[in-house]
Protein backbone atom coordinates (compact mmCIF):
# COMPACT_ATOMS: atom_id res chain seq x y z
CA UNK A 1 0.00 0.00 0.00
CA UNK A 2 1.26 3.49 -0.91
CA UNK A 3 4.45 1.87 -2.15
CA UNK A 4 5.24 0.62 1.37
CA UNK A 5 5.22 -3.09 2.21
CA UNK A 6 5.39 -3.04 6.01
CA UNK A 7 1.86 -2.61 7.44
CA UNK A 8 3.37 -0.98 10.55
CA UNK A 9 4.65 1.84 8.36
CA UNK A 10 1.80 2.43 5.92
CA UNK A 11 -0.51 1.91 8.89
CA UNK A 12 1.09 4.71 10.88
CA UNK A 13 1.20 6.91 7.77
CA UNK A 14 -2.59 6.65 7.64
CA UNK A 15 -2.92 6.81 11.44
CA UNK A 16 -1.17 10.21 11.42
CA UNK A 17 -3.69 11.55 8.95
CA UNK A 18 -6.60 10.03 10.87
CA UNK A 19 -5.46 11.54 14.15
CA UNK A 20 -5.20 14.91 12.43
CA UNK A 21 -8.78 14.46 11.23
CA UNK A 22 -9.82 13.55 14.79
CA UNK A 23 -8.36 16.86 15.97
CA UNK A 24 -10.17 18.77 13.23
CA UNK A 25 -13.52 17.12 13.94
CA UNK A 26 -13.15 17.64 17.70
CA UNK A 27 -12.28 21.28 17.14
CA UNK A 28 -15.25 21.84 14.85
CA UNK A 29 -17.77 20.13 17.13
CA UNK A 30 -16.58 22.04 20.19
CA UNK A 31 -15.85 25.29 18.36
CA UNK A 32 -18.07 27.41 20.58
CA UNK A 33 -18.06 25.36 23.76
CA UNK A 34 -16.19 26.09 26.93
CA UNK A 35 -16.28 29.86 27.04
CA UNK A 36 -16.85 30.61 30.70
CA UNK A 37 -18.47 33.77 31.84
CA UNK A 38 -18.48 33.08 35.57
CA UNK A 39 -17.90 36.25 37.50
CA UNK A 40 -15.59 34.52 39.94
CA UNK A 41 -13.44 33.12 37.17
CA UNK A 42 -13.11 36.48 35.45
CA UNK A 43 -12.02 38.12 38.71
CA UNK A 44 -9.56 35.30 39.24
CA UNK A 45 -8.11 35.73 35.80
CA UNK A 46 -7.82 39.43 36.20
CA UNK A 47 -5.84 39.09 39.42
CA UNK A 48 -3.73 36.40 37.84
CA UNK A 49 -2.96 38.43 34.74
CA UNK A 50 -2.14 41.48 36.80
CA UNK A 51 0.40 39.59 38.83
CA UNK A 52 1.81 37.96 35.72
CA UNK A 53 2.06 41.34 34.05
CA UNK A 54 3.75 42.84 37.09
CA UNK A 55 6.17 39.96 37.43
CA UNK A 56 7.16 40.09 33.79
CA UNK A 57 7.60 43.82 33.65
CA UNK A 58 9.68 43.70 36.82
CA UNK A 59 11.77 40.92 35.43
CA UNK A 60 12.37 42.73 32.21
CA UNK A 61 12.89 46.00 33.98
CA UNK A 62 10.33 47.72 31.75
CA UNK B 1 24.71 32.74 -2.05
CA UNK B 2 22.87 35.72 -3.48
CA UNK B 3 23.36 38.60 -1.05
CA UNK B 4 20.75 40.77 -2.73
CA UNK B 5 17.97 38.21 -2.31
CA UNK B 6 19.16 37.33 1.19
CA UNK B 7 19.07 40.94 2.33
CA UNK B 8 15.68 41.53 0.76
CA UNK B 9 14.20 38.49 2.45
CA UNK B 10 15.69 39.47 5.81
CA UNK B 11 14.40 43.03 5.45
CA UNK B 12 10.85 42.02 4.57
CA UNK B 13 10.87 39.47 7.35
CA UNK B 14 12.14 41.89 9.98
CA UNK B 15 9.66 44.58 8.96
CA UNK B 16 6.79 42.12 9.19
CA UNK B 17 8.01 40.91 12.59
CA UNK B 18 8.35 44.44 13.90
CA UNK B 19 4.92 45.41 12.62
CA UNK B 20 3.23 42.37 14.14
CA UNK B 21 5.15 42.73 17.39
CA UNK B 22 3.99 46.33 17.58
CA UNK B 23 0.41 45.36 16.83
CA UNK B 24 0.44 42.67 19.50
CA UNK B 25 1.96 45.03 22.03
CA UNK B 26 -0.55 47.76 21.19
CA UNK B 27 -3.49 45.38 21.35
CA UNK B 28 -2.64 44.41 24.91
CA UNK B 29 -1.79 47.94 26.04
CA UNK B 30 -4.84 49.70 24.65
CA UNK B 31 -7.50 47.44 26.02
CA UNK B 32 -8.86 47.53 29.54
CA UNK B 33 -6.45 45.14 31.09
CA UNK B 34 -4.62 42.23 29.67
CA UNK B 35 -7.50 39.83 30.06
CA UNK B 36 -9.84 41.43 27.55
CA UNK B 37 -7.20 41.40 24.88
CA UNK B 38 -6.54 37.83 25.81
CA UNK B 39 -10.16 36.90 25.41
CA UNK B 40 -10.11 38.37 21.95
CA UNK B 41 -6.99 36.41 21.01
CA UNK B 42 -7.86 34.34 18.00
CA UNK B 43 -7.55 30.61 18.68
CA UNK B 44 -5.49 30.36 15.49
CA UNK B 45 -2.91 32.61 17.08
CA UNK B 46 -3.00 30.75 20.38
CA UNK B 47 -2.56 27.33 18.81
CA UNK B 48 0.13 28.54 16.41
CA UNK B 49 2.03 30.02 19.30
CA UNK B 50 1.81 26.73 21.20
CA UNK B 51 2.93 24.95 18.06
CA UNK B 52 5.83 27.32 17.51
CA UNK B 53 7.03 26.67 21.07
CA UNK B 54 6.53 22.92 20.76
CA UNK B 55 8.17 22.59 17.34
CA UNK B 56 11.67 23.94 16.99
CA UNK B 57 14.73 23.30 14.90
CA UNK B 58 15.10 20.17 17.00
CA UNK B 59 11.98 18.59 15.54
CA UNK B 60 12.57 19.64 11.94
CA UNK B 61 16.35 19.57 11.59
CA UNK B 62 17.30 17.05 14.28
CA UNK B 63 14.48 14.52 14.01
CA UNK B 64 14.10 15.07 10.25
CA UNK B 65 17.75 14.06 9.90
CA UNK B 66 17.16 11.12 12.20
CA UNK B 67 14.36 10.00 9.85
CA UNK B 68 16.88 10.06 6.99
CA UNK B 69 18.85 7.50 8.98
CA UNK B 70 16.07 5.42 10.61
CA UNK B 71 13.39 5.78 7.94
CA UNK B 72 9.66 6.24 8.18
CA UNK B 73 9.30 4.39 11.48
CA UNK B 74 9.69 7.85 12.98
CA UNK B 75 6.15 8.57 11.85
CA UNK B 76 5.08 6.78 15.04
CA UNK B 77 6.44 9.82 16.81
CA UNK B 78 4.32 12.08 14.60
CA UNK B 79 1.30 10.02 15.56
CA UNK B 80 2.10 10.49 19.27
CA UNK B 81 2.87 14.19 18.68
CA UNK B 82 -0.64 14.68 17.35
CA UNK B 83 -2.59 12.26 19.51
CA UNK B 84 -0.74 12.76 22.81
CA UNK B 85 0.99 16.12 22.29
CA UNK B 86 -2.10 17.87 20.96
CA UNK B 87 -5.28 15.89 21.55
CA UNK B 88 -4.68 14.43 25.01
CA UNK B 89 -2.53 17.40 26.08
CA UNK B 90 -5.16 20.01 25.18
CA UNK B 91 -8.38 18.16 25.91
CA UNK B 92 -7.46 16.28 29.08
CA UNK B 93 -4.38 17.90 30.61
CA UNK B 94 -4.89 21.40 29.26
CA UNK B 95 -8.33 21.97 30.71
CA UNK B 96 -7.48 20.52 34.12
CA UNK B 97 -4.17 22.38 34.29
CA UNK B 98 -5.80 25.65 33.38
CA UNK B 99 -8.41 25.29 36.08
CA UNK B 100 -6.08 24.14 38.84
CA UNK B 101 -3.46 26.71 37.85
CA UNK B 102 -6.05 29.43 38.36
CA UNK B 103 -7.39 27.95 41.58
CA UNK B 104 -3.90 27.89 43.07
CA UNK B 105 -2.71 31.10 41.42
CA UNK B 106 0.36 29.31 40.05
CA UNK B 107 2.76 31.01 37.64
CA UNK B 108 5.24 28.27 36.89
CA UNK B 109 5.05 24.52 36.53
CA UNK B 110 7.02 23.80 39.73
CA UNK B 111 4.77 26.28 41.53
CA UNK B 112 1.67 24.43 40.34
CA UNK B 113 3.10 21.17 41.67
CA UNK B 114 4.38 22.78 44.87
CA UNK B 115 1.01 24.36 45.69
CA UNK B 116 -1.03 21.31 44.77
CA UNK B 117 0.98 19.26 47.25
CA UNK B 118 1.65 22.11 49.68
CA UNK B 119 5.32 21.32 49.49
CA UNK B 120 8.24 23.70 49.20
CA UNK B 121 10.49 20.72 48.64
CA UNK B 122 8.57 19.71 45.51
CA UNK B 123 8.73 23.22 44.09
CA UNK B 124 12.44 23.64 44.79
CA UNK B 125 13.41 20.16 43.62
CA UNK B 126 11.35 20.51 40.42
CA UNK B 127 12.99 23.88 39.79
CA UNK B 128 16.40 22.24 40.23
CA UNK B 129 15.60 19.38 37.86
CA UNK B 130 14.51 21.91 35.23
CA UNK B 131 17.45 24.24 35.75
CA UNK B 132 20.00 21.44 35.58
CA UNK B 133 18.32 19.31 32.90
CA UNK B 134 17.09 21.87 30.43
CA UNK B 135 20.44 23.29 29.23
CA UNK B 136 20.93 20.12 27.18
CA UNK B 137 17.63 20.62 25.35
CA UNK B 138 18.21 24.36 25.00
CA UNK B 139 21.63 23.61 23.59
CA UNK B 140 20.46 21.20 20.90
CA UNK B 141 17.88 23.75 19.73
CA UNK B 142 20.75 26.24 19.33
CA UNK B 143 22.76 23.62 17.47
CA UNK B 144 19.86 22.99 15.07
CA UNK B 145 19.70 26.67 14.17
CA UNK B 146 23.48 26.94 13.85
CA UNK B 147 23.66 23.89 11.56
CA UNK B 148 21.21 25.53 9.18
CA UNK B 149 23.18 28.79 9.22
CA UNK B 150 26.38 26.85 8.67
CA UNK B 151 25.05 25.09 5.57
CA UNK B 152 23.08 27.95 4.04
CA UNK B 153 25.55 30.77 4.55
CA UNK B 154 28.56 28.48 4.20
CA UNK B 155 30.07 29.77 7.43
CA UNK B 156 31.92 27.96 10.19
CA UNK B 157 29.68 26.15 12.72
CA UNK B 158 31.35 27.76 15.75
CA UNK B 159 30.82 31.19 14.25
CA UNK B 160 27.20 30.36 13.38
CA UNK B 161 26.58 29.22 16.96
CA UNK B 162 28.11 32.39 18.37
CA UNK B 163 26.17 34.70 16.05
CA UNK B 164 22.93 32.94 16.75
CA UNK B 165 23.53 32.92 20.52
CA UNK B 166 24.20 36.66 20.57
CA UNK B 167 20.95 37.25 18.68
CA UNK B 168 19.01 34.98 21.00
CA UNK B 169 20.48 36.53 24.15
CA UNK B 170 19.51 39.98 22.91
CA UNK B 171 16.07 38.70 22.01
CA UNK B 172 15.43 37.14 25.42
CA UNK B 173 16.77 40.10 27.36
CA UNK B 174 15.15 42.67 25.09
CA UNK B 175 11.72 41.27 25.75
CA UNK B 176 11.00 38.11 23.85
CA UNK B 177 9.33 36.76 26.98
CA UNK B 178 6.06 38.59 26.62
CA UNK B 179 4.74 35.76 24.52
CA UNK B 180 4.82 37.70 21.28
CA UNK B 181 1.86 35.77 20.03
CA UNK B 182 1.44 37.60 16.76
CA UNK B 183 5.01 37.01 15.65
CA UNK B 184 4.75 33.42 16.82
CA UNK B 185 1.70 33.03 14.63
CA UNK B 186 3.49 34.54 11.65
CA UNK B 187 6.46 32.23 12.20
CA UNK B 188 4.04 29.34 12.43
CA UNK B 189 2.31 30.35 9.23
CA UNK B 190 5.56 30.63 7.30
CA UNK B 191 6.70 27.31 8.73
CA UNK B 192 3.41 25.80 7.63
CA UNK B 193 3.70 27.14 4.09
CA UNK B 194 7.39 26.24 3.94
CA UNK B 195 6.75 22.65 4.98
CA UNK B 196 3.84 22.42 2.51
CA UNK B 197 6.12 23.53 -0.33
CA UNK B 198 8.79 21.11 0.87
CA UNK B 199 6.32 18.22 0.92
CA UNK B 200 4.89 19.04 -2.49
CA UNK B 201 8.30 19.56 -4.08
CA UNK B 202 9.68 16.33 -2.65
CA UNK B 203 6.81 14.13 -3.81
CA UNK B 204 6.54 15.76 -7.23
CA UNK B 205 10.28 15.45 -7.86
CA UNK B 206 10.13 11.77 -7.00
CA UNK B 207 7.13 11.02 -9.20
CA UNK B 208 4.24 11.13 -6.70
CA UNK B 209 3.45 9.57 -3.33
CA UNK B 210 3.34 5.89 -4.26
CA UNK B 211 6.27 6.00 -6.66
CA UNK B 212 8.40 7.92 -4.19
CA UNK B 213 7.66 5.44 -1.41
CA UNK B 214 8.23 2.51 -3.78
CA UNK B 215 11.64 3.90 -4.73
CA UNK B 216 12.51 4.20 -1.04
CA UNK B 217 11.22 0.66 -0.37
CA UNK B 218 13.42 -0.61 -3.20
CA UNK B 219 16.47 0.90 -1.52
CA UNK B 220 16.38 -1.58 1.37
CA UNK B 221 19.42 -3.53 0.05
CA UNK B 222 21.46 -0.32 0.30
CA UNK B 223 21.28 -0.23 4.11
CA UNK B 224 24.91 -0.10 5.29
CA UNK B 225 26.11 -3.39 6.75
CA UNK B 226 26.83 -1.98 10.20
CA UNK B 227 23.28 -0.60 10.49
CA UNK B 228 21.76 -3.80 9.11
CA UNK B 229 23.62 -5.70 11.81
CA UNK B 230 21.91 -3.54 14.41
CA UNK B 231 18.47 -4.28 12.99
CA UNK B 232 17.94 -1.70 10.23
CA UNK B 233 15.80 -3.35 7.53
CA UNK B 234 15.18 -0.43 5.19
CA UNK B 235 13.57 3.00 5.25
CA UNK B 236 9.96 1.90 4.84
CA UNK B 237 9.94 -0.96 7.32
CA UNK B 238 10.28 -1.28 11.07
CA UNK B 239 13.62 -2.49 12.45
CA UNK B 240 13.96 -6.13 13.53
CA UNK B 241 11.85 -6.57 16.66
CA UNK B 242 14.02 -6.43 19.78
CA UNK B 243 17.18 -5.33 17.94
CA UNK B 244 19.23 -2.39 19.25
CA UNK B 245 17.88 -0.27 16.37
CA UNK B 246 14.30 -1.18 17.31
CA UNK B 247 14.80 -0.31 20.98
CA UNK B 248 16.34 3.04 20.11
CA UNK B 249 13.55 3.91 17.69
CA UNK B 250 10.66 2.70 19.84
CA UNK B 251 11.79 3.39 23.39
CA UNK B 252 13.94 6.51 23.02
CA UNK B 253 12.67 8.35 19.98
CA UNK B 254 9.01 7.45 19.79
CA UNK B 255 7.96 6.84 23.40
CA UNK B 256 10.51 9.06 25.15
CA UNK B 257 9.70 12.16 23.17
CA UNK B 258 6.10 11.30 22.39
CA UNK B 259 5.05 10.92 26.02
CA UNK B 260 7.53 13.31 27.60
CA UNK B 261 5.82 16.25 25.90
CA UNK B 262 2.99 16.07 28.44
CA UNK B 263 5.29 17.14 31.25
CA UNK B 264 7.34 19.82 29.48
CA UNK B 265 7.39 22.78 31.87
CA UNK B 266 7.41 25.45 29.13
CA UNK B 267 4.38 23.90 27.44
CA UNK B 268 2.41 23.27 30.64
CA UNK B 269 2.75 26.97 31.43
CA UNK B 270 0.95 27.73 28.16
CA UNK B 271 -2.17 26.00 29.44
CA UNK B 272 -2.16 28.20 32.52
CA UNK B 273 -2.16 31.33 30.36
CA UNK B 274 -5.01 30.18 28.11
CA UNK B 275 -8.15 32.22 28.60
CA UNK B 276 -10.85 29.59 28.38
CA UNK B 277 -11.54 26.02 27.41
CA UNK B 278 -12.95 27.29 24.15
CA UNK B 279 -9.47 28.34 23.05
CA UNK B 280 -8.21 24.87 23.89
CA UNK B 281 -11.04 23.24 21.91
CA UNK B 282 -10.31 25.36 18.88
CA UNK B 283 -6.57 24.97 19.37
CA UNK B 284 -6.94 21.20 18.94
CA UNK B 285 -8.06 21.75 15.36
CA UNK B 286 -5.27 24.13 14.44
CA UNK B 287 -2.65 22.21 16.43
CA UNK B 288 -3.51 18.84 14.88
CA UNK B 289 -3.03 20.15 11.35
CA UNK B 290 0.05 22.15 12.29
CA UNK B 291 1.90 19.28 13.95
CA UNK B 292 1.15 16.90 11.08
CA UNK B 293 2.58 19.45 8.69
CA UNK B 294 5.67 19.97 10.85
CA UNK B 295 6.86 16.61 12.11
CA UNK B 296 4.92 14.48 9.64
CA UNK B 297 6.42 16.31 6.69
CA UNK B 298 9.90 16.55 8.25
CA UNK B 299 10.03 12.79 8.89
CA UNK B 300 8.56 11.74 5.55
CA UNK B 301 10.80 14.13 3.64
CA UNK B 302 13.82 13.20 5.77
CA UNK B 303 13.36 9.54 4.88
CA UNK B 304 12.67 10.34 1.21
CA UNK B 305 15.82 12.46 0.96
CA UNK B 306 17.57 9.11 0.55
CA UNK B 307 15.85 8.64 -2.82
CA UNK B 308 16.77 12.15 -3.91
CA UNK B 309 20.42 11.73 -2.91
CA UNK B 310 20.54 8.31 -4.59
CA UNK B 311 19.13 9.74 -7.84
CA UNK B 312 21.36 12.79 -7.90
CA UNK B 313 24.56 11.70 -6.17
CA UNK B 314 24.34 7.94 -6.21
CA UNK B 315 24.44 7.50 -2.44
CA UNK B 316 22.21 7.42 0.64
CA UNK B 317 21.69 10.48 2.84
CA UNK B 318 24.04 9.42 5.63
CA UNK B 319 26.77 8.85 3.04
CA UNK B 320 26.29 12.39 1.69
CA UNK B 321 26.36 13.84 5.19
CA UNK B 322 27.46 11.68 8.10
CA UNK B 323 26.21 14.14 10.71
CA UNK B 324 22.43 13.56 10.72
CA UNK B 325 21.95 17.06 12.14
CA UNK B 326 23.07 18.48 8.77
CA UNK B 327 21.04 16.28 6.41
CA UNK B 328 17.86 18.42 6.33
CA UNK B 329 19.83 21.66 5.78
CA UNK B 330 21.80 20.01 2.96
CA UNK B 331 18.65 18.56 1.41
CA UNK B 332 16.77 21.87 1.47
CA UNK B 333 19.75 23.69 0.03
CA UNK B 334 19.96 21.15 -2.76
CA UNK B 335 16.29 21.08 -3.70
CA UNK B 336 14.66 24.43 -3.03
CA UNK B 337 14.81 27.76 -4.89
CA UNK B 338 17.22 30.23 -3.37
CA UNK B 339 14.69 32.76 -2.07
CA UNK B 340 12.81 29.95 -0.38
CA UNK B 341 15.94 28.68 1.34
CA UNK B 342 16.43 32.10 2.93
CA UNK B 343 12.81 32.35 4.00
CA UNK B 344 13.03 28.87 5.43
CA UNK B 345 16.27 29.69 7.23
CA UNK B 346 14.75 32.75 8.88
CA UNK B 347 11.69 30.76 9.80
CA UNK B 348 13.75 28.04 11.40
CA UNK B 349 15.70 30.65 13.31
CA UNK B 350 12.48 32.26 14.43
CA UNK B 351 11.07 28.89 15.41
CA UNK B 352 14.21 28.21 17.42
CA UNK B 353 13.89 31.62 19.04
CA UNK B 354 10.34 31.08 20.24
CA UNK B 355 11.40 27.76 21.72
CA UNK B 356 14.73 29.01 23.11
CA UNK B 357 13.27 32.09 24.75
CA UNK B 358 10.65 30.04 26.58
CA UNK B 359 13.33 27.54 27.63
CA UNK B 360 15.60 30.23 29.02
CA UNK B 361 12.70 31.96 30.70
CA UNK B 362 11.62 28.71 32.31
CA UNK B 363 15.13 28.13 33.63
CA UNK B 364 15.36 31.68 34.91
CA UNK B 365 12.08 31.48 36.80
CA UNK B 366 13.12 28.08 38.15
CA UNK B 367 16.04 29.77 39.90
CA UNK B 368 14.38 33.04 40.86
CA UNK B 369 10.86 32.08 41.71
CA UNK B 370 10.85 28.36 42.37
CA UNK B 371 14.13 28.04 44.22
CA UNK B 372 15.07 31.41 45.71
CA UNK B 373 11.62 32.77 46.56
CA UNK B 374 10.44 29.46 47.91
CA UNK B 375 13.48 28.91 50.11
CA UNK B 376 13.72 32.43 51.47
CA UNK B 377 10.12 33.54 51.28
CA UNK B 378 11.33 36.83 49.84
CA UNK B 379 9.73 38.35 46.79
CA UNK B 380 10.69 41.20 44.52
CA UNK B 381 14.16 42.75 44.09
CA UNK B 382 16.58 39.95 44.70
CA UNK B 383 14.43 37.26 43.19
CA UNK B 384 14.14 39.29 39.98
CA UNK B 385 17.89 39.77 39.93
CA UNK B 386 18.32 36.03 40.43
CA UNK B 387 15.87 35.29 37.64
CA UNK B 388 17.96 37.47 35.34
CA UNK B 389 21.14 35.81 36.46
CA UNK B 390 19.38 32.48 35.95
CA UNK B 391 18.45 33.40 32.38
CA UNK B 392 22.00 34.57 31.59
CA UNK B 393 23.50 31.47 33.16
CA UNK B 394 21.13 29.29 31.15
CA UNK B 395 22.14 30.98 27.89
CA UNK B 396 25.84 30.63 28.69
CA UNK B 397 25.46 26.99 29.72
CA UNK B 398 23.59 26.19 26.50
CA UNK B 399 26.20 27.91 24.33
CA UNK B 400 29.11 26.20 26.05
CA UNK B 401 27.38 22.84 25.69
CA UNK B 402 26.76 23.70 22.04
CA UNK B 403 30.51 23.89 21.47
CA UNK B 404 31.28 20.68 23.31
CA UNK B 405 28.47 18.40 22.17
CA UNK B 406 29.36 16.08 19.31
CA UNK B 407 27.48 15.71 16.00
CA UNK B 408 24.33 13.58 15.71
CA UNK B 409 23.19 14.95 19.03
CA UNK B 410 20.01 16.96 18.46
CA UNK B 411 17.46 14.16 18.57
CA UNK B 412 19.25 12.35 21.40
CA UNK B 413 19.63 15.46 23.54
CA UNK B 414 15.97 16.26 23.10
CA UNK B 415 15.00 12.72 24.03
CA UNK B 416 17.09 12.83 27.23
CA UNK B 417 15.34 15.93 28.53
CA UNK B 418 11.86 14.75 27.51
CA UNK B 419 12.53 11.42 29.20
CA UNK B 420 13.76 13.10 32.37
CA UNK B 421 10.65 15.30 32.53
CA UNK B 422 8.39 12.32 31.95
CA UNK B 423 9.96 10.29 34.77
CA UNK B 424 10.30 13.15 37.24
CA UNK B 425 7.05 15.04 36.71
CA UNK B 426 4.48 13.10 34.72
CA UNK B 427 3.18 10.77 37.46
CA UNK B 428 2.74 13.43 40.14
CA UNK B 429 1.45 15.95 37.61
CA UNK B 430 -1.13 13.51 36.21
CA UNK B 431 -2.19 12.09 39.56
CA UNK B 432 -2.16 15.54 41.12
CA UNK B 433 -4.64 16.70 38.50
CA UNK B 434 -6.93 13.71 38.49
CA UNK B 435 -6.58 11.80 41.77
CA UNK B 436 -7.46 13.64 44.97
CA UNK B 437 -5.85 10.97 47.11
CA UNK B 438 -2.32 11.78 45.86
CA UNK B 439 -0.28 12.96 48.84
CA UNK B 440 2.75 15.15 49.31
CA UNK B 441 4.86 12.17 50.32
CA UNK B 442 3.69 10.19 47.31
CA UNK B 443 4.53 12.99 44.91
CA UNK B 444 7.93 13.52 46.52
CA UNK B 445 8.71 9.82 46.33
CA UNK B 446 7.81 9.74 42.63
CA UNK B 447 9.85 12.85 41.88
CA UNK B 448 12.94 11.60 43.72
CA UNK B 449 12.61 8.03 42.46
CA UNK B 450 11.97 9.00 38.85
CA UNK B 451 14.86 11.47 38.77
CA UNK B 452 17.38 9.20 40.47
CA UNK B 453 16.52 6.14 38.37
CA UNK B 454 16.78 8.26 35.19
CA UNK B 455 20.16 9.67 36.16
CA UNK B 456 21.42 6.27 37.25
CA UNK B 457 20.31 4.65 33.98
CA UNK B 458 21.99 7.34 31.89
CA UNK B 459 25.22 7.02 33.87
CA UNK B 460 25.40 3.25 34.16
CA UNK B 461 22.91 1.39 31.98
CA UNK B 462 21.96 3.15 28.73
CA UNK B 463 25.04 2.74 26.58
CA UNK B 464 24.48 5.69 24.22
CA UNK B 465 25.05 8.06 27.16
CA UNK B 466 27.00 5.97 29.67
CA UNK B 467 29.83 5.20 27.22
CA UNK B 468 30.62 8.81 26.21
CA UNK B 469 30.11 10.08 29.79
CA UNK B 470 32.64 7.54 31.03
CA UNK B 471 31.54 7.44 34.67
CA UNK B 472 30.52 3.79 34.42
CA UNK B 473 33.92 2.98 32.97
CA UNK B 474 35.61 4.76 35.86
CA UNK B 475 33.55 3.03 38.55
CA UNK B 476 32.84 -0.38 37.03
CA UNK B 477 35.64 -0.74 34.52
CA UNK B 478 33.14 -1.19 31.67
CA UNK B 479 30.69 0.98 29.73
CA UNK B 480 27.49 -0.49 31.13
CA UNK B 481 26.39 -2.23 34.31
CA UNK B 482 24.36 -4.92 32.52
CA UNK B 483 25.84 -6.06 29.24
CA UNK B 484 23.04 -8.49 28.42
CA UNK B 485 20.68 -7.32 25.66
CA UNK B 486 18.44 -5.42 25.56
CA UNK B 487 19.44 -3.47 28.70
CA UNK B 488 22.10 -1.24 27.11
CA UNK B 489 19.53 0.05 24.59
CA UNK B 490 16.35 0.27 26.67
CA UNK B 491 15.54 3.92 27.18
CA UNK B 492 15.77 5.02 30.83
CA UNK B 493 12.29 6.51 30.69
CA UNK B 494 10.80 3.09 30.07
CA UNK B 495 12.08 1.97 33.48
CA UNK B 496 12.03 5.24 35.42
CA UNK B 497 8.48 6.32 34.54
CA UNK B 498 6.76 3.14 35.79
CA UNK B 499 8.91 3.16 38.95
CA UNK B 500 8.02 6.78 39.58
CA UNK B 501 4.32 6.04 38.98
CA UNK B 502 4.27 3.04 41.31
CA UNK B 503 6.12 4.97 44.02
CA UNK B 504 3.68 7.88 43.78
CA UNK B 505 0.63 5.64 44.05
CA UNK B 506 1.96 3.32 46.77
CA UNK B 507 3.35 6.02 49.02
CA UNK B 508 0.16 8.05 48.57
CA UNK B 509 -1.93 5.10 49.68
CA UNK B 510 0.04 4.52 52.87
CA UNK B 511 0.24 8.16 53.90
CA UNK B 512 -2.48 10.39 55.29
CA UNK B 513 -4.69 12.01 52.63
CA UNK B 514 -4.32 15.75 52.15
CA UNK B 515 -6.80 17.97 54.05
CA UNK B 516 -10.22 18.16 52.39
CA UNK B 517 -10.23 21.94 52.51
CA UNK B 518 -7.07 22.20 50.49
CA UNK B 519 -8.34 19.68 47.97
CA UNK B 520 -11.58 21.62 47.57
CA UNK B 521 -9.53 24.69 46.72
CA UNK B 522 -7.37 22.79 44.20
CA UNK B 523 -10.30 21.12 42.50
CA UNK B 524 -12.74 24.02 42.64
CA UNK B 525 -14.85 24.04 39.51
CA UNK B 526 -13.43 20.70 38.37
CA UNK B 527 -15.22 17.38 38.24
CA UNK B 528 -14.62 15.29 41.35
CA UNK B 529 -11.56 13.24 40.59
Amino acid sequence: MLGIDDPLIWGVYILCILSMILCVVYGLINWNRGEEAEVQEIAEEEAWEEEEEKMQSEELGL
Amino acid sequence: MDLMILNLVILVYLLATLYLGYRGWKATKDSEGYMVAGRKTHPYIMAMSYGATFISTSAIVGFGGTAAKFGMGLLWLTFLNIFVGIFIAFVIYGKATRKMGHNLNAMTFPELLGRRFESRFIQVASGLVIFLGMPLYASVVLIGAARFLETTLAINFDLALLVYSVIIAAYVIWGGLRGVMYTDAMQGTIMFLGMAVLLFETYSRLGGVTLAHQALTNMAPLVPADLAAMGHTGWTSMPVLGSPWWWTLVSTIVLGVGIGVLAMPQLVVRFMTVKSNRELNRGVLVGGIFILMMTGVAFAVGALSNVFFLNTRGMIATAVESNVDSIIPVYINATMPEWFIYVFMLTLLAAAMSTSSSQFHTQGTAIGRDIYETLTGQKGGRSILLTRIGVSTAVIMAVILGYYLPGNVIARGTAVFFGLCAAAFLPMYTLGLFWRRTTRAGASAGLIGGTLVTVFMYLFVHKAESAPLGIAKMVLGRDVLITQMPWPVVDPMLIALPISLVLTVLVSLITRPPPERHLDLCFRGMKKG
